[in-house]
């Protein structure tokens, strides 16, 4: 299962991340891929904007994760730095803690991701145009999918 | 006048450190434990690890500070800790030894604000005149702060999404460049030219900034340019980015100065090392007749001394903290 969508804006980003968080539940693991400046940092914006955190959200370059507290835990990755060490990390303890997990750069860590998760690949088309393609591992994701899309 | 002895501890991020400081302005003895190497093989501060190595580390930084110093607990009139903002596992294990040291020696408890030390760390190199404009700088901070007075805090602006060394960082990585990528960018911009064009970030006339655009910018210059089949000038293209950044960060600052009528600057914090923008301000602050002091490059990076310079002001205000004292991963400067 596969599915397209396109936006025209940050804007649009936003609210489609602001409408998978009105699916949300615990342990909703959420991979996200795409070249910098693709929106995979815009979009955890509009999840976290919708988990009422109001901290702003920068990307977690520097410190690898990033948590705020929300109407439920918002973890934040990038793991682009990790170029796959895992290691000690203890980043597995993150997808069972009860909180939104939300992973950019996860195909660098795909050995250790749960089966049963969430993934959009952002492509830039120009300047504010970018088309995600979800793909959505397991029963929950696929129905996530389909209440939003 | 008796003296002050503060026996500080920083562990926000990935410096274990102590240090007793005398006065708010005198360093005694500082150790610095870094864990840079441990991370690097991570590329960036993984918390987990870190935490740990804050707790394997933190009773030889306390002893040794001691050591260094001549002292012991008994000469000190209190204890100061950063609580946050940072690593929540990191500030938790500083704090939890602040606590203990405060309950078993009987000595007041000063919880101090990260960013205030780094300010604070300019008070170590030259008494502190009021009032004053700091800039913040770092890869998590970029904050433009008014002090009317002795630790008084009032954020006048911020950026409103990444902060400028996260910028700096993001730009060395679309052009390749190895991490970390400020550093690199402030290299290569002494041997390019600023022949791109970039917008000045958010020139407008709020005391905030926006980086993600100017980062943004970058990447849709060299998507275009490679569409194209035109090659990047990479030391050019670093140098123009660095230009824009440091544009709008000397033009708000150097506005803030003049509105509230203020004859002294400082900077604190990370990027405050970066050669390019320390130059401009001084030459701007030569210029318009105002002191800029800036912290030596030792301060720049995480450590305790500044924590017991701004603790010691704390202190004299009377903050104090009990026993419940808890982390905060963020939280505004007050």
């Amino acid at each position: 299962m596969e599915f397209k969508v396109t936006t025209r804006s940050e804007l649009e980003t936003i609210e489609l991340a602001q409408n998978f968080e009105s699916e949300k539940f615990p342990n909703m693991i959420i991979c996200l891929d795409g070249e910098l400046g693709s929106g995979k940092t815009v979009f955890t914006k509009g999840i976290a904007n919708a988990l009422g955190i109001t901290e702003s959200i920068t990307s977690p370059t520097f410190t690898i994760i990033k948590e705020y507290d929300g109407e439920l835990p918002l973890y934040h990755m990038d793991v682009y730095r990790l170029d796959g060490n895992t290691d000690g990390t203890g980043i597995e303890e993150y997808f069972t803690k009860g909180g939104v997990v939300v992973i950019e750069w996860a195909d660098t860590i795909k050995d250790i991701l749960p089966s049963e998760r969430l993934h959009i690949k952002f492509k830039i088309v120009d300047e504010n145009k970018r088309i995600l393609i979800l793909t959505p591992y397991g029963k929950q994701y696929e129905e996530l999918c389909e209440a939003v899309l | 006048m008796k003296d002050t002895y503060i026996f500080a501890i920083e562990s926000s991020c990935d410096e274990t450190s102590a240090s007793i400081v005398k006065n708010g302005s005198v360093e005694i003895a500082t150790v610095v434990l870094s864990q840079m190497d441990i991370h690097a093989e991570y590329g960036g501060v993984v918390p987990e690890i870190a935490s740990r190595h804050h707790i394997e580390n933190v009773t030889m930084v306390l002893e040794e500070v001691l050591e260094k110093s001549n002292m012991s607990m008994d000469d000190i009139d209190a204890i100061a800790v950063t609580y946050g903002p940072g690593l929540i596992g990191s500030l938790l294990i500083g704090v939890q030894v602040a606590k203990t040291l405060s309950l078993v020696y009987n000595k007041p408890l000063v919880p101090v604000h990260h960013i205030a030390g780094h300010i604070y760390a300019n008070n170590l190199v030259k008494p502190m005149e009021f009032p004053l404009i700091a800039l913040v700088v770092s890869g998590g901070h970029t904050k433009l702060i008014y002090m009317k007075e002795d630790y008084s805090f009032e954020e006048i602006g911020g950026t409103l999404d990444d902060a400028v060394g996260e910028a700096y960082d993001k730009v060395a990585r679309v052009l390749g460049l190895p991490y970390p990528g400020g550093p690199m960018i402030d290299k290569l911009s002494l041997e390019g030219q600023d022949t791109y064009t970039l917008p000045i970030p958010l020139d407008d006339n709020s005391y905030n900034f926006s980086f993600s655009g100017l980062k943004s910018a970058v990447i849709n210059l060299v998507h275009n340019e490679k569409q194209r089949g035109n090659e990047i000038r990479i030391a050019d293209l670093a140098t123009t980015f660095q230009n824009r950044a440091i544009d709008v960060l000397t033009k708000k600052t150097m506005r803030a100065l003049k509105e509230y009528h203020v004859k002294h600057l400082i900077i604190a914090g990370g990027v405050s090392a970066n050669k390019i923008l320390r130059n401009r301000f001084q030459e701007l602050c030569l210029e318009n007749n105002i002191e800029l002091i800036v912290p030596k490059m030792k301060y720049c990076t995480d450590n305790a001394a500044m924590i017991g310079a701004a603790g010691y002001y704390a202190y004299k205000l009377g903050r104090r903290a009990g026993l419940d004292l808890n982390a905060k991963a963020t939280d505004s400067l007050k």
